[in-house]
């Protein structure tokens, strides 16, 4: 039996009322996203239940118990206390998936202040941009990431502690820099939860645009609401439950999925913290027993690249329920993983704006391999006329997905940015950007990006801040970034370049141009291909026109060039 | 003569490592989370460069990658 039952009884009889009763909480009640992942399971009985299983890239395993986890983010947030942080400070975690990353997640939601966990991978350019938008006053890091934050040090006065949980302590601490250790820290049994309530702040999650700085998602502490209704109704998790979600909490789904939506429900979860290997993975899965799923296209396609035989080293009967998130998840994949794990991987849709699953497939309904299906309960989604912003009366008809605003957990604003906030709302309707269709059956299929956005192995990046990372380079002149088709990652970060005077096309300087995007953004912005180019096409008035470029690499019509620049 | 091992681990450390973590020629790159499956692209990149071959893509996967050791057996390969 499935959590939701029937869906189409679900829709009819919605209120987030159900997921509120779940949880025990009322309209003007405390709420903590912090307490309910930690002490209410333990409140619950489940104190000695395994909450997180955790893996490193040697084999090292530690564990956890609901009981463990809930000392440990009473510990962390006690350390944080003591240096003076307090509720709505920001307090960036800046780690691989290591237990800390979890722990402190839930450590700093319990102090009332906001947790900006930011992808470990990120270049010193990308960790700048992001902290000194949140005025970030802790970050939570580890000897192999400090020497980013040491290089940009000097720009950020108001970032007043460096935390450094694994430091060597045969070498001295450098400036604002204090060591953390989580397992000689004396444990914090009694603690006091600082009060937040429905609108408090609780997470700032840094998504891409087209143009400008990438923005800040400001999420509150109600969001839970829909986190657990949708992690439940969606990913099924029943108490028995071996969960393994393969997101890196740098990133939204490995917050909403990854921490909040296992903890609340109770289940135990499984993390393993290395570098992608069909084996691994595989091997994983075995050991653990893992029953649910839940992951994104791109590991799904590199899995298929791997190959059907190593699937078939590994028993894999464990596993019940497949999801995936991040980029559309094709149909190739979906018949693929039926063939070979006997189960289907499930779409689901949403993005780091609207906090939780809010277009998705269901488990028991009929699946039609390549389509996203339908708004999960509660959630109003539809697809309008990118003219008029009204929903389509006939069904087939291409445009932009709507959603009608009010659930739990939609963003609140972009930290420092409401005027961009505002733009999202045309209408009546929240647009997050991407087009689609809705069929017959009220299926909704994806047809891709509304902006120029890239959307590379289910993450976003802006051409604009690849484009800046390119003219920092001495011998860039001019640049313009799009996407190129990738099997693996659905999308790669392209990029047109034209030289300086003095500088001219070769292996070495193509080299040297991406690694210098690499380290100054992240591997993710790091163009896979440079082409190097006597001018870029511009309009009239200068304005370079990336929609031409893009045209070219996905093989279609180039369309109306009339404003386009005489040669 | 360079010696290929010495200037690929010195590559790598040059390039993947931030802080002193030690790289042998037996550390796991990918799997040990030192170059990540976006990185492996420059790479790639690095090693045509260098040694003037074309590595297939099909060829250059996280297992091929995954030690100083590892790419030597694979560029060695192509060089003939």
């Amino acid at each position: 039996m499935t959590n939701i039952g029937s869906y189409d009884e679900r829709v009819k009889n919605f209120d987030w009322k159900i997921s509120e009763d779940e949880l025990g909480y009322k309209e003007g009640d405390l709420i903590n996203i912090g307490w309910y992942c930690t002490d209410r399971i333990c409140e619950m009985g489940k104190a000695d239940k395994m909450a997180l299983i955790w893996e490193g890239s040697t084999g090292n395993e530690k564990r956890y118990t609901y009981n463990d986890i809930r000392l440990a983010s009473n510990t962390i947030g006690g350390f944080l206390r003591s240096l003076g942080i307090t509720h709505e400070d920001r307090v960036c975690l800046f780690m691989d998936k290591i237990p800390e990353l979890y722990l402190g997640f839930l450590g700093i939601l319990k102090i009332g202040a906001i947790a900006q966990p930011l992808f470990s991978a990120f270049g010193d350019e990308s960790l700048f941009v992001r902290l000194e938008n949140a005025r970030t006053k802790a970050i939570i890091t580890q000897r192999k990431h400090a020497p980013k934050v040491r290089k940009i040090l000097d720009k950020m006065p108001w970032l007043e502690h460096i935390i450094v949980v694994d430091a060597d302590p045969s070498k001295p601490l450098q400036e604002r820099e204090v060591t953390f250790n989580l397992e000689e820290a004396p444990k914090v049994d009694q603690f006091q939860i600082f009060p937040t309530r429905a609108e408090s702040p609780s997470v700032l999650h840094y998504t891409s645009g087209t143009t400008g700085q990438p923005k800040g998602v400001k999420h509150v502490h109600y969001s839970l609401i829909s986190q657990y209704l949708t992690t439940k109704w969606v990913l099924d998790l029943h108490d028995d439950d071996i969960y393994w979600c393969t997101a890196d909490p740098g990133w939204v789904t490995g917050t909403s999925y990854g921490i909040i939506g296992a903890f609340s429900n109770g289940v135990t979860q499984c993390v393993l913290d290395a570098g992608f290997s069909a084996d691994n993975w595989y091997r994983f899965i075995e050991k653990h027993r893992i029953t649910v799923w839940y992951s994104a296209p791109t590991a799904i396609r590199s899995l298929m690249k791997a190959g059907d035989d190593v699937v078939k080293k590994y028993d894999l009967s464990s596993l019940r329920h497949l999801a995936s998130v991040g980029e559309p998840l094709n149909s190739e994949a979906v018949i693929w993983s039926e063939k070979v794990f006997g189960k289907p991987f499930l779409d689901t849709y949403w993005q780091t704006e609207t906090g939780c699953i809010v277009i998705t497939n269901f488990p028991g309904m009929k699946i039609k391999p390549g389509s996203m299906v339908k708004g999960f309960p509660g959630i109003i989604t539809t697809v309008v006329d990118p003219e008029t912003y009204e929903p389509f009366e006939e069904s087939g008809k291409m445009g932009l997905i709507a959603i009608k605003p009010g659930w739990p957990s939609m963003m609140r604003t972009y930290w420092n940015n409401e005027q961009t906030f505002q733009k999202k709302f045309v209408n009546g309707w929240y647009i997050p950007g991407d087009r689609s269709s809705i069929d017959n059956e009220g299926y909704f299929w994806f047809v891709g990006r509304d902006d120029d956005v890239i959307n590379t192995g289910g993450h976003l990046v802006s051409p604009f801040e690849v484009e800046s990372a390119l003219l920092e380079h001495e011998a860039v002149a001019e640049s313009a970034v799009v996407s190129k088709p990738d099997f693996v990652n659905m999308e790669v970060v392209k990029a047109f370049v034209t030289l300086k005077p003095g500088f001219s096309a070769s292996k070495e300087l193509d080299l040297q141009i991406m690694n210098f995007v690499r380290k100054k953004l992240s591997p993710l912005a790091m163009p896979q291909e440079i082409e190097f180019v006597d001018a870029l096409p511009k309009t009239r008035s200068g304005k370079i026109m990336r929609r031409i470029l893009h045209s070219k690499e996905w093989g279609e019509e180039i369309g109306d060039t009339s404003t386009l620049e005489d040669d | 003569m360079e010696d290929m091992h010495e200037v690929i681990r010195e590559y790598v450390i040059n390039e993947y490592v931030e802080d002193d973590t030690e790289v042998t020629n037996d550390t796991p790159l990918i799997s040990g989370g030192i170059v990540d499956s976006f990185s492996m692209v420059s790479l790639k990149r690095f090693l045509e460069n260098k040694y003037s071959i074309s590595i297939p893509d099909d060829r250059a996967t996280p297992e091929a990658f995954d030690s100083v050791n590892k790419i030597c057996t694979l560029v060695q390969e192509f060089i003939g």
